[in-house]
């Protein structure tokens, strides 16, 4: 019998496994399109022999030399990749530090102090929040220039930093509301200085919208390009990804030795992501949705 | 609290909050300044001083008409377009449904969230860099296995300026639909699920809930997300610099990109400075309509 109308004619077990069996394909769709690339990445990076990829879409014979190869730098392009990951790190890490820090603080003259006037500091990150990072690059890296920058992490840090404040105050600005004030006033009649209210009080009880804020900001490092391609120039103040680009530029060069990069290039921030899933994403609901 | 409370984020019946012991007075005053200098020290030097020194660069008229001589430069606008009004809006449909689909509390599909938002998680570079690879026409993945499956010999993509853009589009989907979903299905989670229960009761089903409950409640953050979503979309210089490298001939150069490449490839900063500018028409109204929805909303986003 046909069917024409399958959704009217099927009956009620009928329809419910139709409705299933589509729940499940959108599922195994969703698993492949998530997946594709990051197994594409293994692929890669397993394939010993980088010159003749087989055009199998496994590994033919799997093989962790083009990991070994990175681990001991055995190769002229990534001859410093180790000390090009720790700068990832440190650019990291202290554009969480600083966000972290210059966001609190922010926040809390304008959230808990109640500076005379603090809308006009929140409009200007909301502004800073909404504008194109890339297209203030070239008069940035024109102003690193004559900041006598060039060629220097800080540069870059500064840039980092500067882009991720906004959205840390922002988050943080709405995440203080949910804490009472009387707490600040107690503390105050105890005779707490500004100071100490915000370090022993404030601090401690903003930590989950400040873990949000500062893997947001470690992600914005390790997620941008422009900035540190460049003010970056020199090998020894190189980051890693300025030095995955150079692959591109050589004729020669191994695929393998770049994918074994890329993922160890990406394991630290997702591993810090997943450990801190649940932060980000209550962060993310704060400030998303909430009024 | 109302529903307009919570997914509009206009604050209604703002409670009038006791200050810091009713304003700010002497040491107070002064401590509330030295905490706010930071940032106003940082948004002085980083984002003023280069914003004027932008327009100073980018202040003479002759630029525009080199610019505007320059077929490349319109490629890139047309580019733009696409990039921005197809990336954009297909990433924020496709968020909508999914955030509807992750909805359900079925275990698998809480399992299949966590996989999901890997994109998210995973920096720009590499996973640009893979699809890079996964595309290339010679022996990309993504061909092979059109190969084993159907017989088909894929075309070389990236050789293509429209499917060179088609998978600049894809990746920068792929690396930014996760973040949206979660924005969009922390939304749909703050509707109360009572609001449901009433359309039920009065015999709304499927899609009259959709119409009289999610829709009218979502809109107004969905839009704030479009708007959002296209200001960083308009700056993205990763995608299209990583997956297609703005190739076939700079082909599939967006203002972006084709900005830096002015600055940094042909040593004409100005005339770089010069492009971006020229997407400062739309750029504030965007600016604008934004700065007004997410000041009502003190913060959202």
């Amino acid at each position: 019998m046909r069917r024409p109308h399958p959704g009217r004619h099927l009956g009620y077990r009928q329809r419910r496994r139709l409705v299933t069996v589509s729940k499940v394909v959108l599922g195994v769709v969703l698993l492949i399109w998530t997946l594709l690339p990051v197994y594409n990445m293994l692929l890669m990076a397993l394939d010993a022999d980088a010159d003749e990829f087989t055009g199998s879409i496994w590994p033919p014979d799997p093989d962790l030399d083009s990991f070994r190869s990175v681990w001991t730098e055995d190769y002229w392009l990534m001859a410093h990749f180790w000390h090009q990951f720790g700068n990832s790190i440190f650019l990291g890490v202290a554009t969480m530090v600083l966000t972290v820090l210059i966001g609190s603080l922010t926040s809390f003259s304008l959230g808990r102090m109640r500076l005379h006037k603090g809308w006009i500091i929140t409009d200007l990150s909301l502004l800073t929040y909404v504008l194109p990072t890339t297209f203030l690059v070239i008069p940035f890296v024109h102003i690193m220039h004559r900041y006598g920058l060039s060629d220097s992490l800080w540069a870059v840090i500064a840039a980092e930093v500067t882009f991720a404040t906004p959205y840390a105050i922002l988050i943080l600005h709405q995440y203080g509301k949910l804490i009472p004030m009387d707490l600040d006033e107690a503390a105050k009649i105890d005779g707490a200085s500004p100071f100490q209210v915000y370090r022993l009080i404030y601090m401690p009880l903003m930590a989950p919208a400040l873990v949000a804020v500062g893997v947001y900001a470690l992600l914005l490092a390790w997620n941008e390009y422009i900035y540190q391609y460049l003010l970056l120039s020199s090998t020894g103040n190189m980051t890693v990804a300025v030095m995955i680009n150079q692959f591109f530029d050589s004729d020669e060069a191994p695929w393998n030795y770049m994918m074994a990069i890329a993922i160890i290039y990406s394991l630290p921030p997702i591993a810090i992501f997943y450990a801190l899933r649940r932060f980000m994403v209550a962060g993310l609901t704060l400030g998303g949705v909430k009024g | 609290m109302s529903v307009s409370q919570t997914i509009g984020g206009v604050t209604a019946g703002r409670r009038a909050r006791s200050t810091w012991f009713r304003g700010l007075h002497g040491a107070d005053y002064v401590w509330a300044i030295a905490f706010a200098v930071p940032y106003v020290a940082l948004f002085l030097a980083f984002v003023v001083y280069p914003i004027c020194y932008g327009l100073w660069l980018g202040s003479d008229p002759e630029l525009y008409a080199q610019l505007f001589a320059d077929p490349r430069y319109f490629t890139a606008v047309i580019n733009t377009l696409i990039y921005v009004g197809v990336g954009v809006n297909l990433k924020m449909f496709l968020a909508f449904m999914l955030s509807g689909f992750f909805m359900r509390k079925r275990g698998w599909v809480k399992a299949l969230l966590v996989v999901f938002i890997l994109p998210w998680a995973t920096p720009a570079l590499p996973a640009y860099i893979s699809i890079h690879w996964l595309m290339n026409g010679q022996w990309g993945m993504f061909n092979n296995i059109l190969w084993l499956l159907f017989d088909i010999d894929g075309p070389v993509y990236l050789n293509s300026h429209w499917m060179g853009l088609a998978c600049n589009i894809g990746a920068y989907v792929w690396k930014n639909l996760p973040f949206w979903t979660v924005i969009l299905l922390a939304g749909r989670m703050s509707i109360p699920q009572e609001l449901y229960e009433a359309a039920a009761v009065d015999g709304a089903t499927g899609m009259r809930k959709f119409f009289h409950v999610t829709y009218p409640l979502m809109a107004n953050l969905y839009l704030v997300c479009i708007l959002l979503d296209t200001v960083f979309a308009l700056g993205d210089f990763n995608a299209t610099t990583f997956v297609s490298g703005g190739g076939p001939a700079m082909s599939t150069e967006v203002l972006a990109t084709l900005g830096i490449r002015y600055a940094y490839t042909v040593a004409l900063p100005r005339l770089g400075v010069a492009e971006v500018m020229t997407a400062l028409p739309v750029l504030i109204p965007l600016v604008y309509i934004l700065m007004r929805k997410l000041r009502v909303s003190e913060g959202q986003l």
